[in-house]
């Protein structure tokens, strides 16, 4: 009888129940923050489509926004000219941006001592951290005062922020290409530039394309490096990136401000219409990144 | 060592004996141009910054840190120490609602939650971090304020109004509690990430061997994960702070732009980041725009500080984990 004795009380002693309560107890916690993290997603993302839906139509699209003076029926209004302007600034952007990124991730992943590789890559990781409202003051005091606001300054202004993360997602791909394939490039006698350029980085556009795409998802939300660089601008279509342009940022940031509901509803509508860019532009990364990653993992 | 060395000079004896390729060095100069662009820029920005805020550095001196005024007398008194005060308490807040929620959903996405509810919740709580801070920072104005007014504030000072920081009644939507709200959201998913990842690397011979002893699942996690992944939670979290610290929109939006030092989370206030933000549309005085900067030089320095310690500690785990 004495012998069964131990196993029934390991079971049944007061402190395994109050171990396991303990357990279920954080168990049910972690469950619980999980629901409330999609929960806010939820309740977001939901309340811009919700209030964003009734400003959203064919007007919305392709007027520019109407003043309206208090008197008579409201003028159709709409944010073409935000969202042109944020397309022309994202657009130069990238184009400042993924040539250094990529380039950067060649240098570091193929080219440098691994000494010099960490202490670059430490500058870019703490280039990310700075905050964006800085590069706008930063790009704000170095071309703007004297010069006035230009669409190509908030470009460079964002471009500052995207060139980190296009770096560090073309180098993790960079890191996957095997280096079999380099070695039998090299060992055709292939010299390095050959083999980076013809063999190594048509492996890694997979990883280029969805750190782009999720750079420019990233810097297309961003309002702070436009307050200084690009805020002076007219409401009326304009496709100089001499001059200050309207950006849907900056539209939202400015009428949320305003005490007019209908420049409310407005936001709301440009805000959905932002989400919806930046979700597309995710998917698409995400759907890049799978692809690519296979691809490499399937080939070892 | 010696591997070390044939590395170093085997290629190097061959390249010397071959011919000299000029699209090698081209490749070489361009790629290295583009990878000092870091430091260049890390550099470029601080001297500028620095210099624009001179003027204000040499009037005021450190006592600006502890002058709370912003255009006084006559536009020309100006001085960070509420606005210090605000980013600190707004982050700190955030970053201690943000921190036990965060662990929570790590927990959750690495040890609990079956494969395909793993697959789903995961990229949803990463998109909670693509969401832009202006479309937070207006649903922070038109939806949690007047929730904030309406509901959450009275109902949080009716219970908790003998602590001080919930000691008045929210007035307006603008206020501290709202802006610590939007900064818990942003930097939640920021802090799970990371910590989701360092919770899947812990090995699982580790694991398995604390539950081969009778442990719980949760007394694993105490017992084994939580000490494995200890620096790169600290890591995650000062990366968050960072974050909080240096976000400027959402917070102008909600905080109420204040120049004040209260003690209740239910009243106005501002932070270095959305002072700057809210003077966009132009500041009237040289002493006013070197002013503005010298909050930039705050922010820089914190962020500098918050991101170089954070860095340094995920080296040094992955040194560790290496050998």
């Amino acid at each position: 009888m004495s012998a069964n004795a131990p196993t029934a009380d390991l079971f049944r002693s007061e402190r395994m129940r109050r171990r396991r309560i303990v357990n279920r107890l954080v168990e049910g916690a972690a469950t619980a923050a999980a629901l409330l993290a999609v929960a806010l997603l939820i309740i977001v993302v939901s309340s811009v489509v919700r209030q964003g839906w009734a400003a959203i139509n064919v007007d919305f699209f392709t007027k520019t926004p109407a003043i309206y003076t208090g008197f008579g029926p409201r003028p159709a209004s709409g944010i073409s000219s935000a969202i042109i302007g944020t397309l022309i600034i994202i657009g130069i952007a990238l184009l400042m941006a993924l040539p250094v990124g990529v380039l950067t991730a060649i240098y570091l992943n193929e080219l440098a001592p691994r000494k010099l590789a960490s202490v670059l890559t430490l500058a870019f990781d703490v280039l990310n951290g700075i905050p964006a409202i800085v590069l706008g003051i930063f790009v704000f005091i170095f071309v703007v005062v004297g010069h006035g606001q230009a669409a190509w300054k908030a470009s460079f202004a964002l471009a500052i922020l995207m060139v980190p993360m296009i770096a560090r997602s073309t180098q993790e791909v960079l890191a996957l290409v095997p280096s079999s394939m380099r070695e039998a490039s090299l060992a055709l006698g292939a010299a390095k530039w050959r083999t980076t350029l013809s063999v190594v980085l048509p492996q890694a556009v997979g990883g280029i394309v969805t750190g782009a795409t999720l750079a420019t998802a990233r810097a297309a939300g961003e309002t702070a490096p436009l307050l200084f660089t690009s805020a002076l601008y007219s409401d009326s279509v304009s496709y100089d990136p001499r001059q200050p342009i309207a950006s849907i940022p900056m539209f939202i940031f400015t009428s949320a401000e305003q005490a007019d509901p209908v420049l409310h509803e407005q936001a709301w509508g440009a805000a959905a219409v932002l989400i919806g860019i930046i979700l597309i532009a995710s998917l698409i990364a995400r759907w890049f990144a799978d692809r690519s990653v296979r691809r490499l993992k399937g080939e070892r | 060592m010696s591997v070390a060395q044939e590395r170093a000079t085997g290629p190097a004896a061959l390249q010397r004996r071959g011919r000299f390729r000029p699209g090698d060095a081209i490749l070489y100069v361009v790629t290295c141009a583009a990878a000092l662009t870091g430091v260049v820029l890390l550099a470029l920005i601080t001297h500028e910054v620095l210099t624009q805020a001179w003027p204000a550095m040499q009037k005021f001196g450190l006592g600006f840190l502890t002058t709370q005024a912003w255009g006084d007398k006559g536009n020309t008194l100006f001085g960070a120490k509420s606005f210090i005060f605000g980013t600190v308490v707004t982050s700190l807040g955030a970053l201690l609602l943000a921190t036990p929620i965060s662990l929570a959903i790590a927990l959750f996405l690495s040890e609990l939650a079956p494969r395909w509810i793993r697959a789903v919740v995961a990229p949803l709580v990463e998109l909670l971090a693509a969401i832009p801070s202006v479309v937070l920072g207006l649903w922070g104005i038109l939806v949690l304020g007047p929730f904030i007014t309406g509901t959450l504030g009275p109902a949080i000072h009716g219970t908790l109004g003998w602590v001080p920081i919930f000691s008045t009644k929210p007035s307006v939507g603008s206020n501290m509690f709202a802006a610590i709200l939007i900064l818990t959201i942003m930097i939640i998913p920021i802090v799970s990430s990371i910590c989701r990842e360092l919770f899947v690397g812990v090995p699982a011979e580790l694991k398995d061997g604390a539950l081969a002893l009778g442990a719980t699942r949760w007394e694993v996690v105490r017992g084994v994960v939580f000490p494995y992944a200890r620096a790169g939670i600290a890591a995650a979290l000062i990366l968050g702070l960072g974050r909080a610290l240096g976000e400027a929109i959402a917070v102008t939006q909600v905080i109420g732009n204040r120049v004040a030092i209260n003690t209740s989370l239910f009243d106005p206030g501002d932070t270095l980041a959305s002072r700057i933000a809210g003077q966009y549309q132009g500041a009237d005085t040289a002493l006013q725009v070197a002013s503005l900067v010298y909050l930039a030089v705050i922010l820089l320095v914190f962020s500098l500080i918050a991101n170089l310690a954070a860095q340094l500690i995920v080296r040094r785990v992955a040194g560790r984990h290496q050998v």
